[in-house]
């Protein structure tokens, strides 16, 4: 049997166009979905109103609310999902989610430190970025070598590894101190913050700035993402720099998770399943899924977002804890199938 | 011209030098065999060969130019490296695993040409391993893998080969023939191999040259007559070895205690 030369581009082009075609419908569906239902044959002009700017009839403000929240969402849950697969790539290990190293852990610890002395939400936002870039700081320092390359072990990265989960335990204890001396008044922000909540969450263009310019950078990097994921060190044998690949997807992949929690706090689970899902469906190509976690990433955040707000109307819970509860079996079956 | 050359290396692990001063070099049409105990410095001598550590003195030079003088993609379309083990951590085809080692030749390009899976496919038919094209490489047996590997090593294309213990886990009819294989690919396209192994009448039959290696410091390199002396490779491997002919082929076995 010779198998043919496989239409790979045809292919991608195929998935990419659907992914595509599927976010836009979650958008849309989004933007119809709430306590009052905007028709679908109400969009168009609706969109147009919001296009210049004079968000006249209710459709219009209806959308206006629900699409920035959807956009935040969207953003977000794109950037979780390629944090995830950067981190996968990075310590090769399919089961690494952004949050792995602790970056989120050190988001937590600025963030409610910032709701403890009730700042504003400016200045927990900015609290959260301090913390997530600190951890991250921190790690590279620790574990310089490791992400260098050279000498380490085939497989790599175990120091790493290591260093990011006690870094993230450290931060861990310092929530629960936090929360426990934290007075009852400021205890629900302190968890809905904890769990991922998109309530609230302005819209703003730094998100999305960071998202285009990791795709871009992930791109670039696909091919050589693809030679660390198959060969690890011995990469370098077939010319790839490893050690400048790998600084590359630490940085970028703890930029993305510090702007994903800054703006959401620590939604759980779509970086580990997002990329899991796709790879399952896909194939492990990079070239592929890199496109493809992004646009599933941001559907299904703002899918589970339209629940967390509709589900027990008008109660709001918070994103967070329906990604986990979709989460956490879907991740179960993939990996029950995956043994078999 | 000189494929690949060492001047006055040395090679130490934790304090403990393993070669001394070794100055050594591999012509076009060379197929070299590196002989040792366990922990002599063979995949250490090998890994600082391809460019993957340091080392602790002197200098690897390919094509006449020292290694860190060379930029990565050029290099990998000189000289190819084979591990001696490696961890599947992802679902990958054995047809992507072979076409990754097309990477120097596009790293440019985000797709492979069809040129590229002509060359990918034409190394898993010579690996016999064709059928397995469609394959997980994680669901392949550990023979399987090892010529899957070994085939993306010939996909590179490349002049110089390096391979450590290429006939690891091959059953015995798959470890003449790859074995065969490289030794015309010395013979008729002018390759150069250097690769370790522990089957001394494997190497003896398809080598022309030898390099052993003490541990301690000591080596010996020469032609296939040269070195492949009972005495001396006994020596070497630090347990007595006797050498017979039959059919003209020299049968190397190690001596029975006399208890």
């Amino acid at each position: 049997m010779q198998a043919s030369v496989p239409p790979l581009r045809q292919r991608a082009t195929l998935i990419i166009g659907a992914m595509l075609v599927l976010a836009i419908a979650t958008l849309l569906f989004a933007g119809m979905t709430g306590s009052i239902r905007v028709p679908l044959s109400d969009i168009p002009d609706a969109l147009r109103q919001l296009a210049s700017g004079q968000p006249d009839s209710l459709s219009a403000s209806l959308l206006d609310l629900r699409a920035s929240r959807a956009l935040v969402a969207f953003a977000t849950g794109g950037a979780l999902a390629l944090a995830g697969l950067m981190m996968q790539a990075l310590l090769r290990n399919p089961l690494a989610d952004p949050y792995v190293l602790g970056v989120s852990s050190g988001a937590s610890v600025g963030a409610l430190l910032a709701l403890l002395f009730m700042a504003s939400a400016l200045v927990v936002d900015a609290a959260a970025l301090v913390g997530a870039v600190g951890v991250a700081l921190l790690l590279y320092l620790l574990a310089r070598r490791d992400l260098r390359g050279g000498q380490a072990a085939e497989g790599g990265a175990s120091m790493l590894l290591l260093t990011g989960v006690i870094v993230s335990a450290l931060c861990g204890s310092l929530v629960t101190l936090m929360l426990s001396i934290a007075p009852e008044g400021r205890l629900r922000s302190m968890i809905f913050w904890l769990i991922g909540d998109l309530a609230g969450a302005p819209l703003r263009l730094a998100p999305w700035i960071v998202l285009v310019g990791a795709l871009l950078f992930a791109m670039r990097s696909a091919r050589a993402m693809n030679m660390v994921a198959l060969h690890a060190e011995n990469a370098v044998t077939l010319g790839v720099r490893v050690s400048a690949l790998r600084k590359g997807l630490f940085f970028v992949s703890a930029l993305l998770t510090a702007s994903a929690v800054t703006s959401a706090g620590s939604v759980g689970f779509v970086g580990l399943i997002v990329p899991h899902a796709c790879r399952f469906a896909f194939g492990p190509d990079h070239r592929v899924l890199i496109p493809a976690v992004v646009l599933s990433g941001g559907a299904f955040l703002v899918l589970c977002d339209t629940l967390a707000r509709t589900i027990v109307a008008p109660q709001q819970l918070p994103v967070g804890a329906i990604t986990a509860m979709i989460g956490a079996p879907v991740f179960l079956y993939q990996l029950h199938r995956l043994r078999k | 011209m000189t494929t690949i050359a060492t001047h006055d290396l040395r090679l130490a692990i934790g304090g403990r030098t393993l070669v001394r001063g070794l100055d050594w070099a591999a012509q076009p049409g060379q197929c070299w065999s590196i002989i040792g105990r366990n922990g002599a410095g063979k995949s250490t001598l090998l890994r600082t060969l391809a460019g993957l550590q340091q080392p602790d003195g002197g200098a690897v030079h390919i094509g006449g130019r020292a290694l860190p003088a060379w930029p990565l993609t050029d290099l990998a379309r000189e000289r190819a490296f084979l591990a001696q083990s490696r961890h599947d951590a992802f679902a990958y085809t054995v047809l992507e695993s072979v076409l990754s080692a097309r990477h120097p030749y596009h790293a440019n390009r985000y797709w492979e040409g069809s040129d590229d899976h002509q060359v990918a496919l034409a190394a898993l038919a010579s690996m016999d391993v064709s059928e397995l094209a469609a394959r997980d490489v994680r669901t392949l047996s550990g023979g399987e893998r090892q010529r899957v590997a070994i085939a993306a090593l010939l996909a590179q294309q490349t002049p110089l080969l390096l391979l450590d213990e290429p006939a690891n886990a091959l059953d015995l009819a798959h470890q003449v023939s790859v074995m065969g294989l490289l030794a015309r690919m010395c013979r008729e396209q002018n390759k150069t191999v250097v690769m370790i192994g522990h089957d001394l009448n494997l190497a003896s039959r398809i080598s022309t040259h030898v390099l052993l290696l003490m541990g301690d410091g000591r080596w010996h390199a020469g032609t296939n007559e040269q070195t492949m002396q009972a005495a001396l490779l006994g020596d070497y491997l630090g347990h007595p070895i006797e050498m017979i002919e039959h059919h003209g082929r020299r049968i190397f076995i190690p001596k029975e205690d006399q208890a």
